[in-house]
C-alpha cells in the first residue's frame, strides 16, 4: 500500500461514518448544522493526527500489555488540549459542542486507528492515516449536518432560505438515523461502482 | 529498535513516562488558556449585560451581590447612571428545562419592567426549546417593557400571559420560572 492510500482511504474505502460505522455517538448528536458538523469533525481530526504521530512514535517503547491505557491517555491529553483551546478562543463553537468535546476521548476511530495502523506502522504512514481519517470523518459529518440543516431548518450554514421551520423531525435525534441512513446508501452505491 | 518487554519494570516505567509527559503537557496547556478563558467568560457577560440594562457608567460587576436560593445562587447586576440607579440585570436560573439547567440574565428598570433577556445557557433541543435564544428566533422580545407585576410570568396554557414557543411548553415554562425567580427575589431584596 503507497502513501497516497493511506491517506485516500479514509474519504471513501474506508470511511469511517459511511464504511466502517464508528463513532456514532458525536456522528448523530452533533450533526443538527452543518458548522457543527464541520467543528466536531476538524477537533476530532485534530486529536487523530497528534495521536496516531505519538502512538507511532512510541510503539516500540510500550509494552504490549499496556498499549490500550497508554494510548488512552495521550489521546485524552490531546482532547484535553482541544478543549482547553476551543474553549478560549472559540467559545461559541464550544457552547455549541460542550459535551461532545470530551466524548472524543471515546470515540472509537480514534482508539481505533491508534491501536490498528499507528502502533504498527511508520510515523509518517500514521500521520497521513490519522489525516485522512479524520477529514474522511469532517466530510461525512459536514455531509450528515448539511443535509439536516438544509432539510430540517431550512438553511444551510446559518444562511436562512425558507421562512419558518423545515422539518423539524431532522433536527430532531430520530432525523439523525434516517438521514444518515440514506447517505450510506448512496455511499455504498458509489463505492460499488467503483470497484 | 526491538520492542519493549512486558515485564513489571517496564510496564511501570512505560505508563509513569506516559502520564507524567500528559500531565506536564496539560499542566502548561491549561496556564495558558486559563487568562483568555475568563476573558472569553467575562467578555459574554460583559455583552449580556449591555444587552440588558440601559446605558449606564458605574462597573455593575464591582456592586454584584448575591443571594442564594432554590439550591444555587442568584447574582444581581445594579447599573447606576451618574450614581442613580437605572435598572438591575439578574443572572437567574431555572432547573426545569427540557434538557437541564438554564441560565438567563435578565435587565430590569428599578419599577421592575423587564428590559430585556438573554439567555446564557441552555440544553433545549434544537429547532424548539432553543428558540428562547434570540438569535434563533424573536420569541423572548414579548417579555420586552412587561412588568411582571401585571404581565404574569406563565404560559396561556397555565393562565399566564406568556405565549409559549410552539411544540416546547416545558422550555417556555422553566423560562418563565427563571425570569420569576429573578423579578421575585429583586422586589423583596428591594432594589437598592
Amino acid at each position: 500500500m503507497n502513501q497516497w492510500n493511506n491517506f485516500n482511504k479514509g474519504f471513501f474505502a474506508e470511511n469511517a461514518v459511511f464504511v466502517q460505522v464508528l463513532g456514532m455517538c458525536p456522528t448523530l448528536g452533533t450533526t443538527t448544522s452543518a458548522y457543527n458538523g464541520l467543528g466536531m469533525g476538524l477537533a476530532t481530526t485534530f486529536v487523530l493526527l497528534m495521536s496516531n504521530i505519538v502512538v507511532s512514535m512510541v510503539r516500540n517503547v510500550i509494552p504490549d500489555k499496556v498499549r490500550i491505557p497508554s494510548f488512552i491517555v495521550i489521546i485524552a491529553s490531546f482532547v484535553t488540549v482541544v478543549e482547553l483551546t476551543m474553549q478560549a478562543y472559540l467559545p461559541s463553537l464550544y457552547n455549541e459542542l460542550g459535551l461532545f468535546i470530551p466524548l472524543i476521548v471515546v470515540n472509537c476511530i480514534v482508539l481505533g486507528r491508534a491501536e490498528a495502523f499507528a502502533s504498527k506502522n511508520t510515523v509518517w504512514s500514521s500521520a497521513l492515516d490519522g489525516l485522512g481519517m479524520g477529514l474522511g470523518f469532517t466530510m461525512a459529518l459536514f455531509m450528515l449536518g448539511s443535509v439536516r440543516e438544509i432539510l430540517g431548518a431550512g438553511s444551510w450554514l446559518g444562511l436562512k432560505f425558507i421562512k419558518g421551520d423545515g422539518m423539524l423531525l431532522f433536527v430532531l435525534a430520530p432525523g439523525a438515523f434516517l438521514a444518515l441512513a440514506y447517505l450510506i446508501a448512496i455511499m455504498n452505491k458509489i463505492n460499488r461502482k467503483n470497484a | 529498535m526491538a520492542k519493549t518487554e512486558s515485564t513489571f519494570i517496564n510496564m511501570f516505567l512505560a505508563l509513569f513516562m506516559v502520564t507524567l509527559l500528559s500531565a506536564a503537557i496539560l499542566g502548561f496547556v491549561y496556564v495558558y488558556t486559563k487568562g483568555p478563558i475568563e476573558q472569553a467568560r467575562a467578555a459574554k457577560q460583559t455583552a449580556a449585560l449591555k444587552k440588558v440594562l440601559p446605558p449606564f457608567n458605574n462597573d455593575p460587576v464591582k456592586e454584584m451581590y448575591k443571594k442564594a436560593v432554590d439550591g444555587d445562587t442568584l447574582y444581581f447586576f445594579p447599573a447606576r447612571m451618574d450614581s442613580s440607579l437605572v435598572g438591575v440585570a439578574v443572572k437567574t436560573f431555572s432547573p426545569k428545562g427540557f434538557g437541564g439547567m438554564i441560565r438567563l440574565m435578565v435587565g430590569f428598570l428599578p419599577d421592575g419592567t423587564i428590559k430585556d433577556i438573554v439567555v446564557l445557557q441552555h440544553q433545549e433541543t434544537p429547532g424548539l426549546g432553543e428558540k428562547m435564544v434570540r438569535s434563533k428566533s424573536n420569541w423572548s422580545v414579548q417579555f420586552q417593557g412587561k412588568n411582571p407585576k401585571t404581565f404574569k410570568l406563565a404560559v396561556k396554557k397555565d393562565g399566564g400571559d406568556v405565549d409559549a414557543i410552539t411544540a416546547s411548553t416545558i422550555s417556555s415554562r422553566a423560562f418563565c420560572d427563571a425570569v420569576e425567580r429573578a423579578y421575585k427575589n429583586l422586589m423583596e431584596g428591594g432594589a437598592q
